[in-house]
C-alpha cells in the first residue's frame, strides 16, 4: 500500500483534510511508540487504497520542538511515497517557507492550496498555475472544509508518487550555494539519502546533523573562516532563513495579487477588539470560564430560579410539575425541576440518569422475580450495573464540557487566552503558551499532556506536565459535584456551584504555586520565549466538533466496558469475599479482603481526616482509602466505588431513582462513616492533586524526559498528601493555619535566600573533599 | 530612523532592518517570517502590558517585548 504524508503549518486545515480524505473509514488512533502522535487513515477512491498519515503541524524543519523532529524524522526515515504539503492560501509567504524546506528532501511533493474559497471571498487573486511553474512541483487548489478539489489533489499525488524526485533548493543563487553543493557531493558519495537536505541543515549548524555527520562539519567551518558578510557575519542559519524569504517574496509571491485593501475591519478584528480589550479582556475570560462550568454542572440555568423563585415543589412530591404518571413526572423533571430550569449539562445528565434508572430498576426486579441467588443479585446489581451506570451517567456531562473546550480551541480564542495571560504566567515561571495544554486539562489530561509537545523549553514541558492533573478533568468533575452537592444538602447556606468553582480555582492556584516552587528549586532557569501565531477567529465547524466528541465518546465507552467494569467487579469480589473465599453478606464487610487492604494503610490518612480520627471512621473510613486507590485506575471509579461499597457498610442509598447521582452516595457515606465535611473536602483535594489515572500518568511519562517520571510521581504524592492534610487541619482548627503559614514562610524564605546565594549548602564541598 | 520593535506604539509601522540576539529566539523569529525587509505593523498590547500583537506577511503574530527588543526596525 502506498503511503502519503500530510505536512504543513499548524492551523492550515490539515486535520480537516485528513478527515475529508479518510472519511468514515478513518481509524483514528495513536500509533504505538512513545513520542509519536501521527494519525493514520485510509483513502479508498484511487485505483488502490492509500495510507494517509497526518503529521503534527510545524513551521519549520528545525530541531527545536519535539513535533518538528517527529515530522522531519518521519519524512526522512519512513520515506512516504508522497508528501502532501498543505498551504493556507491566505497566508502564503510563511507557509511556503516550510515548503522550501520540504522540497530539499528527496521525496515527491504535491502542494495543496487550501482555503482558496477564503482568498476568493476577500477579493484577492492567487494564480495556482503560475505558482506551480515557479515552484516546479504540482500545485492543486482545494477547500478541505467544503470538500472541493480533493479527488484532483489525490490524482496528482498518485502520479507524483510514481516517479522518484530529487531534492531541489531555492538557495542556489545565494552566497552559500557553493558550500552547500560541496557538502552535498561529499554526502552523496557516502550514500546518504536526501544529501541536499542534510547539506543545507549542516550549513545551518543544525544540532542533529552536526552530531551525525562530523566529517562534513569541517568543510562548513573552513568555508565560514573565509566568508564575511556585513549583515549576518558568520551566522549561516540566519542567512539561510533570510534567503528563503527573499526568494519567496521575489518568485512566489508574484502569483498573489492582493485586492485593494479597504480600511474596514474584518469580523475577526472586531471580535478581537472586544475579547483582548485592555480592560475587559481578563474579566471577559473569567466570565466565559465560569459560564462554561455553570452550563455544564449547574442545575439552575443562569440562576433564574434563585433570583425569581418560580419553581415550587408541588404538594411535597419533589417535582415542580406534577402529573398523574410517575414516569412522566421523572421525565419532566429532567428539564424543569424544583431547582429551576435545567442547564444543558444538567439536561443530558438527568436524561442519562432517567435511562439508567429505568434499566437498573428493570434488572433488579427481573433478578428478584427469577429468584436468583443472593450473591448473584449483589454481583449484577452492585458490582456490574452499579459500576457501569456510575460512569455512564457522567459521560454526557463530560461530553458537554468537552464540547465547550473544543469550541474555545476551534474558534481561535484559546490562543488569545495565552496572549492575555502571558504576563501573569511569566511571574510564576511559565509562558502563556503553557496555558493552552493546561486549560485543555479541564477536558482530559491525556490530550493536554500530548499538547505540551508544542512547548519548546524542556523545563517548561516537565513542569506543565506535572501540574496538568491539577486542572480538574472531566472524570474528576463528578467527585467535586457529588461532594459539594452532598455538603450543600447537609448544611444550609452553602452553594454547591460556588463550592465546585472554588475547588476548580483552588486546583489552578495549586498549579501556579507548584510551578513557582519548582522554578525556585529543581527547575531553575529563564522563562521560555513566547512567539506565537494568533489565528484568525472563525465560527467552530459543527462537523469537526462532532468528530471530536465522537472520538471522546468512543474512548469513554471503551473505558466503561473494559477497565472500569473490570475494576468494579474486582472491587465487588474483594469486598464480598474473605481471605478463605467465603461469600460474605453486605453486613460482614469487616471480614472482607478489601477491608483488610484498606485498613492496612488507613492510618496514614489520619491527617487528611479519613484515617483513625474517630472510632466510627476507624471502622468505616477504609472505604475512602479504597476509593482513592481505585481512582488510580480511572478517576470515574471514585464515585463508582462509593456506590458499590455504600450498601456494604450499611449506608442507605436513596435508591435507584436518585436523580442527582453521586450526591446521594456521598450523603449516605457521610451518615454511615461520620466523616466531617472538612474530611470530605480534604479527600476531594487529595484526589484532585494526586497521581492521575493510569492513562494520564502513562502519557505524562511518555512526554517527559527519561528518568524524570519517578520524581513526577513523588511530586504528585507529596503535593496531594501535604495539601489535603493542610486543608483538613486548617478547616477543622483555624489556628493550625498560623503554624502551617509559618512553616511555608520558612521554606520559601530558605529557598529564596539560597537562590540569592545567602545560604550555601555544603553538599558539594563534601563531595569534592571525598574525591 | 532606527527603532526597536518593543518601542513601537499601537498603529506604528516599519520595516525590519536586522535581528539581534541569538540561538533559539532568533531562529524562531526567522521561522515565523521576521526577517530583514519584512513589513511589520504593531497591532496592540495585551491587557497586562505585555506581550504585543503584530501584523506581518498577512498574519497576526504575538511576541513579548523582550523578544521584540531583538528586532531592529526602520520606521517609515
Amino acid at each position: 500500500m502506498l503511503k502519503f504524508a500530510l505536512a504543513g503549518n499548524p492551523n492550515c486545515g490539515k486535520t480537516t483534510l485528513f478527515n475529508a480524505l479518510t472519511g468514515s473509514t478513518a481509524h483514528v488512533g495513536n500509533w504505538p511508540g512513545v513520542t509519536v502522535d501521527k494519525k493514520e487513515g485510509t483513502y479508498k477512491k484511487l485505483p488502490e487504497p492509500v495510507a494517509i498519515v497526518d503529521l503534527p503541524g510545524i513551521y519549520s524543519l528545525s530541531p527545536y520542538t519535539p513535533e518538528e523532529v517527529i515530522s522531519r524524522n518521519y519524512i526522512i526515515d519512513e520515506k512516504p511515497d508522497c508528501v502532501i504539503n498543505i498551504i493556507d492560501a491566505t497566508n502564503l509567504e510563511r507557509n511556503l517557507y516550510l515548503t522550501t524546506q520540504i522540497m530539499e528532501i528527496d521525496v515527491p511533493v504535491v502542494v495543496a492550496l487550501n482555503m482558496m474559497d477564503a482568498v476568493k471571498k476577500s477579493g484577492d487573486k492567487l494564480d495556482a498555475v503560475k505558482l506551480e511553474r515557479a515552484l516546479g512541483i504540482p500545485v492543486v487548489e482545494i477547500s478541505a472544509l467544503k470538500n472541493e478539489g480533493i479527488p484532483a489533489l489525490m490524482e496528482r499525488a498518485w502520479q507524483a508518487a510514481a516517479c522518484a524526485r530529487e531534492g531541489s533548493t531555492v538557495l542556489c543563487g545565494s552566497a552559500l550555494s557553493h558550500v552547500i553543493d560541496d557538502v552535498k557531493i561529499a554526502l552523496k558519495g557516502k550514500g546518504v539519502p536526501s544529501p541536499l537536505f542534510h547539506a543545507v541543515k549542516l550549513v545551518e549548524g543544525d544540532e542533529l546533523e552536526v552530531k551525525n555527520h562530523p566529517d562534513e562539519v569541517a568543510m562548513v567551518e573552513a568555508f565560514k573562516e573565509q566568508h564575511s558578510d556585513d549583515v549576518f557575519g558568520g551566522d549561516f542559519e540566519a542567512m539561510v532563513a533570510d534567503e528563503r524569504y527573499k526568494y519567496i517574496s521575489a518568485h512566489f509571491s508574484t502569483a498573489f495579487t492582493r485586492a485593494q485593501k479597504s480600511e474596514k475591519l474584518t469580523k475577526s478584528d472586531k471580535a478581537d477588539r472586544v475579547l483582548t480589550h485592555r480592560i475587559w479582556g481578563i474579566p471577559i475570560f473569567l466570565v466565559i470560564l465560569f459560564a462554561i462550568f455553570h452550563l455544564t454542572f449547574g442545575e439552575d440555568l443562569f440562576y433564574l430560579n434563585a433570583m425569581f423563585g418560580f419553581a415550587k415543589d408541588v404538594d411535597g412530591s419533589g417535582y415542580a410539575v406534577l402529573t398523574g404518571n410517575d414516569v412522566l413526572n421523572a421525565f419532566i423533571a429532567v428539564f424543569y425541576s424544583t431547582a429551576g430550569v435545567s442547564t444543558p449539562g444538567a439536561i443530558v445528565f438527568n436524561l442519562m440518569g432517567f435511562v439508567t434508572d429505568q434499566i437498573g430498576g428493570g434488572i433488579a426486579a427481573g433478578l428478584e422475580n427469577a429468584g436468583a441467588y443472593e450473591w448473584a443479585q449483589g454481583l449484577v446489581n452492585d458490582g456490574i450495573w452499579g459500576g457501569l451506570s456510575g460512569i455512564l451517567s457522567f459521560i454526557p456531562q463530560i461530553l458537554v464540557l468537552f464540547l465547550f473546550i473544543s469550541i474555545l480551541e476551534d474558534s481561535g480564542y484559546m490562543a488569545r487566552v495565552a496572549f492575555i495571560l502571558d504576563r501573569a504566567f511569566r511571574k510564576f515561571g511559565l509562558s502563556g503558551r503553557a496555558f493552552i495544554p493546561m486549560i485543555m486539562g479541564f477536558g482530559c489530561s491525556v490530550p493536554a499532556a500530548i499538547n505540551t509537545r508544542t512547548l519548546a523549553d524542556e523545563k517548561e514541558r516537565i513542569m506543565t506536565n506535572r501540574v496538568i492533573p491539577f486542572f480538574t478533568c472531566g472524570a474528576k468533575a463528578p467527585i467535586l459535584a457529588a461532594v459539594c452537592g452532598a455538603i450543600a444538602s447537609e448544611f444550609t447556606g452553602v452553594n454547591a456551584d460556588l463550592l465546585v468553582f472554588a475547588l476548580y480555582v483552588f486546583g489552578m492556584a495549586m498549579a501556579i504555586v507548584m510551578v513557582a516552587f519548582m522554578r525556585q528549586t529543581s527547575m531553575r532557569g529563564e522563562v521560555a520565549p513566547f512567539i506565537m501565531e494568533l489565528p484568525a477567529y472563525h465560527a467552530p465547524q459543527l462537523y469537526n466538533l462532532m468528530v471530536h466528541l465522537w472520538d471522546k465518546l468512543k474512548h469513554y465507552i471503551k473505558k466503561a466496558f473494559t477497565i472500569i467494569l473490570a475494576s468494579s467487579i474486582v472491587i465487588w469480589f474483594l469486598s464480598h469475599f474473605s481471605w478463605e473465599w467465603h461469600y460474605l453478606a453486605d453486613e460482614q464487610i469487616n471480614e472482607s479482603i478489601l477491608h483488610d487492604i484498606g485498613a492496612f494503610v488507613q492510618w496514614i490518612c489520619t491527617p487528611m481526616g479519613f484515617g483513625y480520627n474517630t472510632s466510627e471512621l476507624r471502622t468505616f473510613g477504609w472505604v475512602f482509602v479504597v476509593a482513592a486507590v481505585t481512582g488510580l485506575i480511572a478517576k470515574e471509579n471514585v464515585i463508582t466505588t462509593f456506590y458499590v461499597l455504600a450498601p456494604a457498610i450499611g449506608a442507605v442509598l436513596p435508591g435507584w431513582d436518585d436523580g442527582e447521582s453521586g450526591i446521594g452516595a456521598v450523603v449516605a457515606l457521610m451518615n454511615a462513616t461520620g466523616i466531617t465535611w472538612q474530611g470530605l473536602l480534604a479527600f476531594t483535594v487529595f484526589n484532585m492533586l494526586t497521581v492521575p489515572c493510569f492513562a494520564a500518568a502513562a502519557t505524562v511519562k511518555a512526554e517527559t524526559p527519561k528518568g524524570k517520571f519517578r520524581y513526577t510521581v513523588a511530586f504528585w504524592m507529596l503535593t496531594s498528601y501535604i495539601t489535603a492534610a493542610a486543608v483538613f487541619l486548617i478547616l477543622s482548627w483555624w489556628w493550625t493555619a498560623l503554624i502551617i503559614a509559618a512553616v511555608i514562610a520558612a521554606v520559601v524564605a530558605f529557598f529564596i535566600l539560597r537562590n540569592k546565594g545567602k545560604i550555601r549548602l555544603n553538599f558539594k564541598k563534601k563531595e569534592t573533599q571525598r574525591e | 530612523m532606527e527603532k526597536k520593535l518593543n518601542e513601537f506604539k499601537p498603529g506604528e509601522r516599519g520595516v525590519v532592518r536586522r535581528i539581534e540576539g541569538e540561538g533559539q529566539i532568533r531562529r524562531r523569529l526567522f521561522d515565523m517570517g521576521v526577517t530583514p525587509g519584512a513589513d511589520i505593523l504593531l497591532r496592540k498590547v495585551a491587557p497586562l502590558g505585555d506581550p504585543v500583537e503584530v501584523n506581518l506577511r498577512g498574519y497576526e503574530l504575538s511576541l513579548r517585548k523582550a523578544e521584540a527588543s531583538c528586532v531592529v526596525m526602520e520606521v517609515k
